[in-house]
């Protein structure tokens, strides 16, 4: 019994770490452009499908694909910036998340149907050599892969941390996320902090859809599931704060895992989501974000 | 061309109006092929479903992302009742009623979220339904042997041209009554509507309640027409967003613009669909960002310039 529930906290963990990956990408888009990009989970899609086709047609490892994954993203990113979502950067705040929001939508439906096309609605995962391996530890299991995916996820929320830290462009960044008309006057260039954060949050997307192609399976349908995750995630953490957001993601893993374990497995999504539901009713600022004003 | 006058121009508009209804009565008299009878029955089941929509996303400017609750409420209940021994009509109004308290129980708290989480709050509202009725229902509801054996399409079609025909009036009704000018003003600008002493949250609320309750009848009318579904699939996040995208494209907050939006929706996917599955989604798909990013006010926006710059060259 106790065993069984350490081992569904695993797993909880383990996907948990994911979901903070792809709500990270997400959230640093809305802090910086107050774009809402709905299409979020459609660009994990087409990362976990990137890896999938380069370990299906030239058996490339799906850990050594992962810069291909980053650079199919950061491409597609700047393609969807440039064609559609660098057209409301002057909007005034509330119609520019909610166009934004519209249009995502749209790329959302556009993606996941021209996915269906081109590559039918089949579930696919990468089955490596490796994918089996486990390792025990006082009785409860860890898979390699999965293992493997949230130490990807630890390294790159702290490699983002620092970048957003130490670097004069994360400065700049984060500059923009405080007060763009100051960042402006101090000389940043604000449509170019604006495509760099887009960009950044498509590749985040990318690698958390490579690696839930790995550990998990990616179907053309699996966009909207992400960006609900996503945002439930976004808004559990708190705004501005990617420690926060990541920590939030683990919450949703493990709330939902014990909600397999204690409820019924069918009941895992709505349990997030009936949370998300909660916060942002009762505590909007998020659960770790500070108080506006 | 003599310039017609503004009560000659309404007279007309009232003949056209009458004669296309007319056209709609006598339709399933004419026409005796039941797949167009069919495909009349979605293009009117989306009529209701998008112009429903928008008395709340239109006229008061509140996004909901999870009018396939309302839908799916008003399915279930009807479905319920109808093959439980109630009449089809306690059991239709049952059905909007349902999705009318669903939507207040929600309506309170939602508005509490301003703007963006407004949309997002309603959407996984939805689909906590969504995945709930899937778990809860999984099986398919059919409909028993003796009443497939009498099954008519006739008289569904014409219970969706009613609900048609009911939700665009009162949509009329609503916007040339002091009730709309109150919600249109709070959609405007709420701190000055307020000011002027229309409570923002009781017109909101007035908006929600009627979009919902004809999304529950349009769903009650769904589930007196289908054969076999699973309960699920009226709850599905489909609905909600194939209804928003023809309010967008038809024209948000006119009358007309929903019905165009739904007409010009199921004839595409019509068209695709013989040729490949869900094509007209990304055909429907690309249009909404164009509408989005470049025709705000959709076909009945495009159709107001060219008749203004033709009205300036006579």
């Amino acid at each position: 019994m106790l065993e069984a529930l350490a081992q569904n906290l695993v797993y909880g963990i383990l996907i948990g770490a994911l979901y903070g990956l792809a709500a990270v990408g997400l959230s640093l888009v809305f802090g910086v452009t107050k774009f809402l990009n709905v299409s979020h989970g459609e660009l994990l899609m087409l990362g976990g499908y990137a890896s999938f086709w380069l370990f299906a047609l030239w058996k490339v490892d799906p850990f050594i694909s992962l810069p291909a994954a980053i650079i199919f993203l950061l491409v597609a990113g700047v393609v969807f910036y440039k064609l559609l979502f660098g057209r409301m950067v002057k909007l005034a705040e509330g119609d520019k998340i909610q166009n934004t929001l519209l249009v995502g939508f749209g790329l959302s439906l556009i993606l996941q149907n021209l996915a269906l096309q081109f590559w039918t609605a089949d579930t696919r995962s990468i089955t490596t050599a490796y994918s089996g391996a486990v390792f025990s530890f006082a009785g409860v299991r860890f898979p390699l892969v999965r293992v493997a995916s949230l130490v990807i996820a630890f390294v790159l929320i702290v490699a983002l941390q620092l970048f957003l830290r130490r670097t004069y462009t994360g400065k700049a960044l984060r500059a923009t996320v405080e007060n763009w008309e100051a960042a402006t006057l101090m000389g940043i260039d604000i449509q170019r902090v604006y495509l760099l954060s887009f960009v950044m949050g498509a590749a985040l997307a990318g690698v958390a859809g490579a690696l839930v192609a790995v550990g998990y399976s990616i179907e053309p349908a699996m966009g909207m599931s992400w960006t609900l995750k996503s945002l439930v995630v976004m808004v559990l953490g708190g705004l501005g704060s990617i420690t926060g957001t990541f920590v939030g993601g683990i919450i949703l893993g493990v709330t939902e895992s014990a909600t397999g374990f204690f409820l019924s497995l069918t009941y895992r999504e709505v349990v997030g989501l009936v949370l998300f539901l909660l916060v942002l009713v009762f505590r909007p600022q998020g659960l770790f974000g500070v108080k506006e004003g | 061309m003599s310039r017609t006058s503004p009560e000659q121009s309404r007279r007309i508009q009232i003949i056209f109006i009458l004669l296309l209804i007319a056209i709609l009565v006598a339709l399933p008299q004419v026409i005796k092929s039941d797949s167009t009878i069919n495909l009349a029955v979605y293009v009117l089941l989306f009529v209701s479903l998008a112009s429903s929509w928008n008395i709340l996303g239109g006229f008061s400017g509140q996004t909901n992302l999870g009018h396939a609750a309302f839908f799916g409420a008003g399915a279930l209940t009807t479905r319920m009742l109808w093959l439980s021994g109630w009449n089809l009509f306690p059991s239709l109004l049952a059905g909007g009623l349902v999705a009318v308290a669903l939507a207040l129980l929600i309506g309170v708290p939602a508005f509490r979220l301003r703007g963006v989480y407004f949309a997002i709050g309603t959407l996984a509202l939805s689909q906590i339904l969504y995945i709930t009725v899937g778990n809860m229902l999984p099986m398919i509801s059919s409909l028993p042997a003796q009443d497939l054996a009498v099954y008519q399409l006739a008289p569904r079609y014409y219970l969706f041209l009613a609900i048609a025909l009911f939700t665009i009036g009162a949509g009329y009704a609503l916007i040339n009554s002091r009730l709309g000018l109150g919600i249109m003003a709070v959609r405007e600008e709420e701190d000055a509507a307020e000011s002027l002493g229309v409570s923002a949250l009781k017109h909101k609320l007035v908006a929600l309640a009627l979009s919902a309750f004809f999304g529950g009848l349009t769903g009650g009318a769904f589930a007196f027409y289908h054969v076999g579904y699973y309960p699920q699939l009226t709850f599905g996040p489909e609905w909600t967003f194939d209804a928003l995208m023809m309010v967008y494209i038809g024209g948000m907050g006119t009358i007309v613009g929903p019905i165009i939006g739904a007409v010009f929706f199921v004839i595409l996917r019509e068209l695709l669909a013989l040729n490949l599955a869900e094509m007209h989604l990304i055909v429907f798909g690309t249009l909404f960002i164009l509408v989005v990013l470049f025709l705000p006010g959709g076909f009945m926006g495009v159709w107001g310039k060219i008749s203004k710059a033709l009205a300036r060259q006579q």
